[in-house]
C-alpha cells in the first residue's frame, strides 16, 4: 500500500544520508591523515639531524660529516625576497586591474593567461629564466632565480587578489564615489584596506608555494657550497640542497637532507602565524 | 514605551543641534525660502543601454524642504534619485538626455567630484566603510584634500546626525561595532562632513526597525534649517510623515507630484489614488 511505500523510501532516504555522511568523512579523514603522516615523518626524520650546527655552519666537503646549511637558508629568504619584490606588485596590481577596472575583451584574455600560467610546468619557467637571464650573461645567479620564482608568485597573487576584491560589497564603492572619491581613491582608501585581509593571505600562499620550488632554480639560481658573494652569482636555496643531498649515496646528507625539509617547513609556517598575527591585530575594523 | 522615550530623547538631542545650527538663520527668513527651487530638472530621459528608464520627467525640488519620491518597484524613483548626482556613471553604457540645474547650474557640464560634494547621498544599507567611526566621517573630508582640524568637524557631523551621544566615548571603535541604525546615522554624519546642500535618501529606512525609522525621520526634519532632501520611500506612511512634497511615479513617469498632505488626501490622478490606497504596487 501507499503507507508502506512511503515508510520503505523514508528508510532507503535515511539508510542513502549515513552511507554519504560516512562516505564525506572517511575521505576527509584520509586527507587529514595523508597530511599527518607527511609531517610527523618529516619531524621524526628532521628533528633527528637538527642541530645548532645546522643553522650556523656551511655545508662541509663531501666525505667529511657534520655541517650545516646556513647559506641555503638565507639563500632561499634571499630568492623569496626578490620573488616578492618583482612578482608581488605585479600581480597585485593585474589583480586590481582585473576586479576593478578590466572591461570584457582584455579581462578574459588576462585571466585566461593568468591561469595558464598557474598550470605551466615549475621546470619551463626555470628554462624560461634561465633564456632570459642567464643566458645573456652566460652564467647563474641569484636574480635569474628570483625571477623564475616571481613569474609563478605573479599568477597566483593576481587571482586570489581579483577574488578578495570581488567580495567587496559594491555598496561600499557606491558610499565612497558618492563623497566625491574618483574611482582610484576609492580602491585605494576603501576597498584595499577592506580586503588587505585577504590579499596578503594570498600573497604569503603564492610565496609559501614558490619557496619550495626546486625545478625552476636548477638552472638558474643553481646552488652554490659557499656563501653567495652577490646577487649576480650563483646561490644555494634549501629545496634545491634537499634534492641534491637526498639523491648523494651519503647517510649524513640524508639526514641533513631531512633536516631541511623541516627547517623549510617551519620557515613556512612562521611567516603564515606572523602574517595571521598581525592582520588579527589590525583586523579589528574588519567586522568579522 | 521605550520608543517613546528614544524619539524623544533624540528629539530634544536634535533641536539642541538645531539651534547651533539655525543660529545664523533668522526664523523670518522662512517664508521666502518657500518658493526658492534647489534643483529643476526638464524633460530628463534616462536609458540603460537601449532600455528606457525614466521618461520626459520634470520636477522642481524646492530648497529645505524634503521631497519624497514614492512609486511601485522598478517606476524608477531610484534611477532618478541617483541621476541628481550622477550616480549613475558608475554603471557603463548609461546615458542622459534634459536638463538637471543645481542653483542654476547644469550639473551634466559640472565636474563630477565637485557635484557630489554638494550633493550628498544615503543608501538603502548602511554602507559604512571597514575603519573607525571617526575615519568614516573624516572620510569625506580628507579624499577633499581638507586641511584644518577634523575633530571639531567630526564631532559636529555626528551631532547634526544624532549619533553623537551615543558614540563620543567610542571614536576610534570599528563602524562595524555599531547597530544598523547607528550605522546608518553614521552613514548620514559621513555625507553631512562635507556640508552639502542637498542630501539624496535612497530608501535610508528599509533595512532598519521602527523605532531607528523614527530616530532618522526625525533627524530629516531638523536637518531641513541646513538642506535639501530627496528620499526614495516604499513607504507611504513615512512620505507622509516625514515630507514636505510628494512625487508619484509610474513606469518611468512623474505622475503627479504636489505637496505631501494634497497629494495624500486629494489626489488629482486617478492612478496616484489607486497606488495610496494600496490598490496596486
Amino acid at each position: 500500500m501507499s503507507q508502506m511505500m512511503e515508510d520503505m523510501r523514508l528508510r532507503w532516504r535515511k539508510s542513502l544520508n549515513i552511507v554519504m555522511l560516512t562516505l564525506t568523512g572517511v575521505a576527509a579523514f584520509a586527507v587529514v591523515s595523508v597530511l599527518f603522516l607527511i609531517l610527523g615523518y618529516l619531524i621524526y626524520n628532521g628533528g633527528k639531524s637538527l642541530n645548532w650546527d645546522f643553522f650556523t655552519k656551511l655545508p662541509k666537503p663531501v666525505g667529511e660529516t657534520g655541517g650545516g646549511m646556513a647559506n641555503a637558508i638565507v639563500g632561499s629568504l634571499k630568492l623569496l625576497f626578490l620573488a616578492a619584490i618583482m612578482g608581488l606588485p605585479v600581480g597585485l596590481l593585474a589583480g586590481v586591474y582585473l576586479a576593478e577596472f578590466g572591461g570584457k575583451t582584455f579581462s578574459f584574455v588576462t585571466r585566461y593567461t593568468t591561469d595558464l600560467l598557474n598550470g605551466v610546468p615549475s621546470i619551463v619557467m626555470g628554462i624560461f629564466a634561465y633564456a632570459l637571464v642567464v643566458l645573456p650573461v652566460k652564467h647563474f645567479s641569484t636574480l635569474a632565480g628570483g625571477v623564475a620564482l616571481a613569474i609563478m608568485v605573479i599568477p597566483i597573487t593576481v587571482r586570489s587578489t581579483e577574488e578578495f576584491l570581488r567580495a567587496i560589497p559594491g555598496n561600499m564603492r557606491e558610499g565612497a564615489m558618492a563623497l566625491g572619491a574618483s574611482k582610484w581613491k576609492t580602491i585605494a582608501t576603501v576597498i584595499l584596506p577592506a580586503a588587505s585581509g585577504g590579499i596578503m593571505t594570498g600573497m604569503l600562499l603564492s610565496l609559501a608555494r614558490v619557496a619550495g620550488e626546486t625545478a625552476p632554480l636548477l638552472f638558474t639560481a643553481f646552488s652554490n657550497r659557499y656563501w653567495s658573494s652577490g646577487w649576480e652569482q650563483p646561490i644555494a636555496s634549501l629545496p634545491v640542497m634537499i634534492y641534491t643531498y637526498a639523491i648523494a649515496p651519503y647517510d649524513d646528507w640524508h639526514r641533513q637532507a631531512w633536516a631541511a625539509g623541516l627547517v623549510l617547513l617551519g620557515l613556512v609556517l612562521l611567516a603564515n602565524l606572523g602574517c595571521r598575527l598581525v592582520l588579527n591585530r589590525r583586523g579589528a575594523y574588519r567586522g568579522v | 514605551m521605550s520608543d517613546m522615550a528614544s524619539a524623544a530623547q533624540s528629539k530634544e538631542i536634535a533641536s539642541r543641534l538645531a539651534l547651533k545650527v539655525r543660529a545664523n538663520e533668522p526664523a523670518s527668513t522662512a517664508p521666502a525660502k518657500e518658493t526658492a527651487v534647489r534643483f529643476e530638472i526638464s524633460n530628463l530621459d534616462f536609458f540603460y543601454g537601449q532600455k528606457q528608464a525614466v521618461y520626459g520627467l520634470n520636477l522642481k525640488i524646492p530648497k529645505n524642504k524634503v521631497t519624497a519620491l514614492i512609486g511601485p518597484s522598478g517606476c524608477g524613483k531610484s534611477t532618478f534619485l541617483r541621476t541628481l548626482n550622477r550616480m549613475n556613471e558608475m554603471f557603463h553604457n548609461t546615458r542622459v538626455v534634459g536638463q538637471i540645474l543645481l542653483d542654476g547650474q547644469d550639473i551634466l557640464q559640472m565636474d563630477v567630484v565637485k557635484l557630489r560634494r554638494r550633493v550628498g547621498m544615503v543608501f538603502q544599507r548602511p554602507n559604512p566603510f571597514p575603519k573607525s567611526i571617526y575615519d568614516n566621517v573624516a572620510y569625506g573630508l580628507r579624499i577633499n584634500g581638507y586641511k584644518g582640524r577634523l575633530d571639531d568637524l567630526v564631532e559636529h557631523s555626528l551631532r547634526r546626525a544624532a549619533l553623537w551621544e551615543e558614540v563620543k566615548d567610542y571614536l576610534q571603535k570599528s563602524a562595524f561595532a555599531l547597530s544598523g541604525g547607528q550605522q546608518q546615522r553614521l552613514c548620514i554624519a559621513r555625507a553631512l562632513a562635507v556640508d552639502p546642500e542637498v542630501l539624496l535618501l535612497d530608501e535610508p529606512c528599509s533595512a532598519l526597525d521602527p523605532v531607528t525609522t523614527a530616530k532618522i525621520e526625525e533627524l530629516m526634519f531638523h536637518l531641513k534649517d541646513s538642506c535639501t532632501m530627496a528620499i526614495v520611500t516604499h513607504n507611504m506612511q513615512q512620505a507622509a510623515r516625514a515630507s514636505d512634497y510628494t512625487a508619484f511615479m509610474l513606469d518611468g513617469k512623474l505622475i503627479e507630484h504636489s505637496e505631501t498632505p494634497r497629494l495624500f488626501t486629494t489626489p488629482t490622478d486617478a492612478r496616484t489614488e489607486a497606488y495610496i490606497t494600496g490598490r496596486f504596487g
